[in-house]
């Protein structure tokens, strides 16, 4: 564990450490570059994770007051927690359900595979699966994704066994226990999963990879990584020739410190990627930093999602184990005859008995809601993913009255459905159930989208500065030592768990910082 | 009411009370928790009648039949705790009388069919929808409400459910083990 002075400005800083910054930083440290990564939450543990779904919302997830826009359904159910993700070191990798596919070839052509569909701002992304194939391979390796490096996959728990009878019933052909970082059985230092249950609780046998328990260990052992947790940043400041110069932060005790830097590279998890960067505007940038295009906050993306839970006459007990413990991976193609471009996957999902009650129908009371609680034992889940259409509106922007605590203004999530998620929506809703009818099912309930894990695309890369904020390297157009590092930089979604494409391009793109750093360019 | 002496009674002006229950399936899972037959829930700020109104109105609201007034008690005492705040003491009141008014008379004392039907006049009123959201985190969320649903709540410190049933499903055939590979152990 290194500590640099706030007047070093030889430093990296990485602002934020999940899945994008976590990675990045460690990345960086091994090729012996001096990190500071800030971190806004706190560091939690094995030993502090609870298997208790309130108590570890409270523990990890981002709370911070936001507003939301728009007809999307979760401004009406949850109008200040448009998204689910984590305040805490190792950022939302302390509650992933650990799913590791890679975006299909196609997806990375969203314009030339689906064309110009209407109100959508499709591009395709500025480099394609092959130049990113071997990165993916080492994320895959890093993380110990089953059914790749000879892994062995998971032993499918109660959940799966009944979500692939159904699957297999209906003609699905490709249903299995997932591609997931998780292990089945030891890998570096971690522990096989012990089918506890609760990862979205945080995984307490360490069998699920974070960057907690990963990544950031590994970066300290480095000597090189200044790790500074209970810092929130507030904006990114520049020179007078254009480079960014440093941050500016509250440490934990409220005080404010400014950070000098070398470069400095942003993974908060796209809502709040999108506000520093639009509170960071100064003169010579006033409508946000990097955004001369206009793109940052716009094209705000969460994936088309919806869930699937089935009562059945007999005991499923889908708690038990894994949280996403398989997946049917068919309706994941680009097949426009079913009414919509882009696909979806299916992959299981249980929530307890307290989350149950608050998202299976968020708002619903009476005896209609009730019986289907009363199923709640004999009930297996499912959560669809798939590709949601990037749309200029759907935006991240500055509240125009309301603050945090630091004075800065709080973000507004604007979302509305394009009609091509609502017709893949009703398209995996109809064979969801048709999954679990052909199990035996006696009742089906679509539960409609939760807070948003996946936040993705408001600083996407591009092959223009006109058309986005930043290159295939996750660099700013406008700003050349400013950095994108998470899922703000996907130019479009694909339809898969975002996680492993966010790892691979960061560990890409510390590739690139350092090369660049070698040649004296940065 | 006579007999109680001037400070026992500005205690009870303040809004203390008692609700005194008794366990209505002696077989249920429940049963096999609980010490004794019978159940208190002291309140802090609410009296005993507004008390009684609030779990039977939250029975309406999730009404699970074999369910224990037990377990409705963890909402009323969540309420009683946040009716520490003056402002919301006043809302639970008022949604109460409002509930009176509602059914033309006292709501407690009317059938269960009329009771409803003045929850239902009440729905979309601050008072309903702070009822409804305590019940939601209050009544699934304990100890009771896990026993009473089966749900096996936290399972780390028993080693999870690797060798207590994680795939104990047998109603259903078991999957191929290329789409499910057998536990390895050791």
């Amino acid at each position: 564990m290194a500590t640099y002075g706030t007047s070093d400005d030889s430093v990296v800083v990485v602002i934020g450490s999940g899945a994008g910054g976590g990675t990045l930083a460690n990345e960086l440290c091994q090729k012996g570059v001096n990190v500071v990564l800030l971190e806004a939450g706190k560091r939690e543990s094995l030993a502090t994770f609870v298997n208790d779904e309130w108590p570890s919302f409270g523990q990890l997830a981002w709370t911070d007051k936001r507003t939301t826009s728009g007809t999307w359904r979760v401004a009406r159910d949850f109008p200040n927690l448009p998204a689910w993700t984590c305040k805490a070191v190792g950022g939302t990798t302390t509650h992933w359900a650990g799913a590791s596919l890679r975006l299909q070839r196609h997806e990375f052509k969203a314009l030339s595979q689906y064309g110009r569909i209407g109100d959508a701002n499709l591009l395709d992304w500025p480099l394609t699966y092959e130049e990113l194939a071997p990165y993916y391979d080492k994320a895959e390796d890093k993380l110990g994704v089953t059914r790749t490096h000879g892994i062995p996959g998971l032993p499918g728990n109660n959940n799966f066994k009944v979500f692939y009878s159904g699957a297999k019933k209906v003609g699905y052909r490709n249903v299995h226990t997932g591609r997931m970082a998780i292990n089945s059985r030891p890998r570096k230092g971690r522990s096989p999963c012990l089918q506890i249950g609760f990862c979205f609780q945080g995984c307490k046998s360490g069998a699920k990879w974070s960057t907690l328990y990963a990544d950031i260990p590994q970066a300290e052992a480095t000597g090189r990584l200044d790790l500074r947790q209970e810092c929130f940043v507030t904006r990114i400041e520049h020179d007078a020739a254009g480079k960014a110069s440093g941050v500016v932060y509250f440490d934990g005790d409220g005080k404010e410190q400014r950070q000098k830097a070398r470069a400095v590279c942003v993974a908060c998890n796209s809502i709040e990627t999108a506000r520093l960067l639009l509170n960071s505007h100064s003169t010579q940038h006033p409508n946000g930093l990097a955004n001369s295009s206009g793109q940052v906050g716009r094209n705000y993306q969460r994936h088309m999602t919806g869930s699937v839970y089935a009562i059945f006459d007999k005991p499923v007990r889908m708690w038990r184990g894994t949280t996403m413990a398989g997946i049917v991976t068919d309706e994941s193609a680009n097949n426009p005859k079913r009414g919509f471009v882009g696909g979806y996957e299916m992959e299981t999902l249980s929530l307890g008995l307290p989350f149950m009650a608050a998202f299976l129908n968020p708002g619903a009371w009476g005896r209609e809601f009730a019986s289907a609680m009363d199923g709640y034992p004999n009930m297996a889940g499912m959560w669809l993913v798939g590709e949601d259409m990037p749309q200029e509106t759907n935006r991240v922007t500055l509240h125009p009255t309301e603050k945090d605590r630091f004075g800065m203004p709080i973000p507004n999530v604007h979302f509305d459905d394009h009609p091509n998620d609502v017709a893949m929506r009703a398209h995996a809703y109809r064979q969801g159930k048709a999954i679990y009818e052909a199990a035996g099912a006696k009742r089906v309930i679509l539960t409609p989208p939760y807070p948003s894990t996946h936040n993705l695309g408001v600083a996407r890369m591009a092959a223009s500065a006109r058309d986005g904020v930043c290159n295939k390297w996750g660099q700013t157009f406008d700003v050349p030592n400013l950095f994108i590092s998470d899922g703000s930089v996907f130019t479009t979604g694909g339809s898969e768990n975002p996680t492993l494409t966010i790892v691979t391009l960061a560990i890409r793109q510390a590739d690139h910082i350092a090369e660049r750093m070698g040649k004296g360019a940065l | 009411m006579r007999d109680l002496s001037p400070s026992r009674r500005e205690f009870l002006k303040q809004g203390s009370g008692f609700i005194i229950g008794a366990l209505a399936f002696s077989s249920g899972p429940i049963a096999l928790l609980a010490p004794s037959k019978t159940w208190a829930l002291e309140l802090s700020a609410l009296d005993e009648s507004t008390g009684r109104a609030l779990l039977k109105f939250a029975r309406h609201l999730f009404p699970h039949d074999t369910m224990e007034d037990a377990v409705y008690a963890m909402v009323v005492k969540a309420l009683d705790k946040d009716a520490g705040d003056a402002g919301l003491k006043k809302l639970l009141g008022d949604g109460v009388a409002g509930l009176d008014r509602a059914a033309g008379g006292k709501w407690m004392a009317q059938s269960a069919d009329r009771q409803l039907v003045a929850v239902m006049a009440l729905e979309g009123s601050a008072f309903f929808n702070k009822v409804r959201g305590t019940c939601v985190t209050a009544l699934y969320d304990n100890p009771l409400a896990y026993a009473h649903f089966g749900y096996e709540g936290s399972s780390w410190q028993k080693g999870g459910y690797l060798t207590r049933g994680f795939d104990d499903l047998k109603w259903l055939p078991d999957p191929p083990a290329d789409a499910s590979p057998p536990l390895r152990r050791g």
